[in-house]
């Protein structure tokens, strides 16, 4: 994870974002605005992943790796991945397969993790983009990503560059609307799709020369 | 998502008992995974039916056999569909999205509720889930039923229906074989449910009759957003021809009513004729002569006649 590689020292954004949850749930019980009473535990936000009775042993495959865990039957994947595995590079944006922001592989097939139970993604290969290429060694498509420049916040790259990388793998010749009809389930709010479609362009190029 | 048990039967028909018992059948689970998130459904249960073997092939003999959890990109991708039910392969290629065409599954597709805003909001109690009335009659209805509407105006949401009602395929479930023109439900019989499937019965299969592969066929989807989007209008067509005149057709509206809505009024149009321009656009108004738009859609009569003229010069290009 290259925020926990952080060796600045400085704190990571996600890092920050856990302390400050922790800080408002803490400040919310000590204000009363969360029910207690005679030790009855507080109820749950409904997408809390917990272990609870029900919870079954999953074992996923990500990145080459294997891991155990007990989810609930009703975890996606994205939550199992992000908030059980601290695999982030997916990210959670509408939750219910709309915008491609969750993008991973299923033996090399892009599909929405928030789409697809962790308990139903057992018994395949899943790539998410931290398995495509890392801060030091880059994919070429990732180094094309930054090249031209193909994000702006940045949230949606994620799903693009594992949407594109897939397109790749398929045909080395991806044309332009190959690459537009790859990357149809994803959206960019800031609308820096040109960039995205030219980076993918020149990484096919830089591929097939290579 | 309510905490629901997680079954994997082995046989089908371990698979139609645990529906029974407050069971919900996941095949691809895209819409099912909508409906839980919703709150639409809080089941007992999930039933997980590709934990059974089999299904998953496109079988070629004299017909051609699909099973329910073949996924829309399979479809897209078989080179014998492509050339000999054309309309099939054209309607998967514009399902949803890719990740979607790589999860979802021919079954589940046929099955999937409607997008209908009020029906998706767990706040309202429609008709459809047991209230007593349909909110689009007077509320935001631009993407509602201008044919067959009444008491309730979803349309059905599949594009690969419309393309088997224009080929004239056959469902098999666990139980029995339905004609796919006996398969969806209008609201005026049934306002619960869009087919007829009972409590318990699982597609395992569509076949396509060999009377209508290699048909002329084509299938066209318009949509607000190209990229990924429901359908406005679509319309998938089949003819079969006499040298340069069409012997028989099959036509089917997707988006315009509650279920694939055949139109024999367009298929009559055209038998013995050429197809033109003007002919195609004849059989549309023909198609959409009994058409009632609500009062924010009356743009897909026009809409829907100019889909099949498309679909119509598509297929004998």
């Amino acid at each position: 994870m290259p925020e926990d590689a952080d060796k600045s020292g400085s704190v990571s954004r996600r890092k920050f974002l856990a302390s400050a949850g922790g800080a408002i749930a803490a400040a919310g019980v000590a204000g009363g605005l969360l029910t207690k009473t005679d030790g009855a535990a507080v109820p749950k936000p409904v997408d809390e992943i917990d272990d609870v009775e029900g919870a079954v042993d999953v074992k996923l495959r990500v990145n080459g790796k294997i891991y155990n865990l007990k989810v609930q039957p009703r975890v996606t994947l994205l939550d199992a991945l992000r908030e059980r595995l601290q695999i982030t590079g997916p990210k959670r944006v509408c939750d219910r397969g709309n915008c491609g922001g969750c993008t991973v592989l299923k033996d090399g097939k892009p599909i929405y993790a928030c789409m697809m139970l962790a308990v139903d993604a057992q018994n395949s290969a899943l790539t998410t983009v931290e398995g495509i290429g890392t801060p030091d060694n880059l994919s070429e498509l990732q180094k094309q990503f930054v090249e031209h420049d193909g994000l702006m916040c940045g949230f949606c790259t994620p799903g693009f560059v594992t949407s594109c990388h897939a397109a790749l793998k398929a045909n080395p010749k991806a044309t332009l609307e190959d690459i537009k009809r790859a990357c149809a389930g994803n959206i960019c709010r800031c609308g820096t799709f040109n960039r995205v479609f030219e980076a993918a362009l020149a990484a096919a190029k830089k591929m097939r020369s290579a | 998502m309510n905490n629901f048990g997680w079954y994997e039967p082995k046989t089908i028909e371990q698979a139609s008992a645990a529906m029974k018992s407050d069971g919900a059948l996941m095949a691809g689970g895209i819409d099912l995974l909508c409906m839980l998130k919703e709150r639409l459904i809080e089941p007992k249960r999930v039933v997980n039916l590709k934990s059974v073997s089999g299904m998953r092939t496109i079988e070629n003999g004299k017909t051609i056999r699909i099973g329910a959890l073949v996924t829309p990109e399979t479809i897209e991708g078989d080179a014998n569909l492509r050339k000999r039910a054309t309309v099939l392969a054209e309607a998967a290629s514009v399902v949803a999205s890719p990740q979607i065409r790589n999860v979802g599954t021919l079954g589940g597709n046929l099955c999937q509720r409607p997008r209908c805003w009020y029906f998706r909001d767990k706040d309202v109690f429609c008709l459809k889930k047991g209230g007593d009335r349909c909110y689009s009659v007077d509320g935001s209805n631009e993407y509602h039923a201008i044919l067959g509407g009444g008491p309730c105006f979803i349309v059905h949401p599949s594009d690969l229906a419309p393309a088997l009602i224009s080929l004239d395929a056959t469902v098999k479930t666990n139980t029995r074989t339905i004609k796919i023109d006996e398969f969806f439900v209008l609201p005026e019989k049934n306002v619960h449910a869009e087919n007829v499937l009972e409590p318990g019965e699982i597609i395992t299969e569509v076949e396509l009759p060999a009377e209508w592969l290699d048909a002329k066929s084509s299938y066209v989807k318009v949509r607000e957003r190209p990229s990924f989007d429901w359908a406005l209008t679509s319309c998938a067509v089949a003819f079969k021809m006499n040298g340069s005149k069409v012997s028989a057709a099959r036509i089917a509206f997707g988006g315009v009513a509650p279920i694939p809505w055949r139109s024999k009024e367009a298929e009559e149009e055209l038998v013995g004729k050429e197809i033109s321009e003007s002919t195609a656009r004849t059989a549309g108004r023909a198609a959409m002569a009994d058409a009632l738009p609500l009062a924010d859609n009356p743009y897909k009569v026009e809409l829907a006649v100019n889909t099949l003229v498309m679909a119509a010069l598509q297929a004998v290009q």
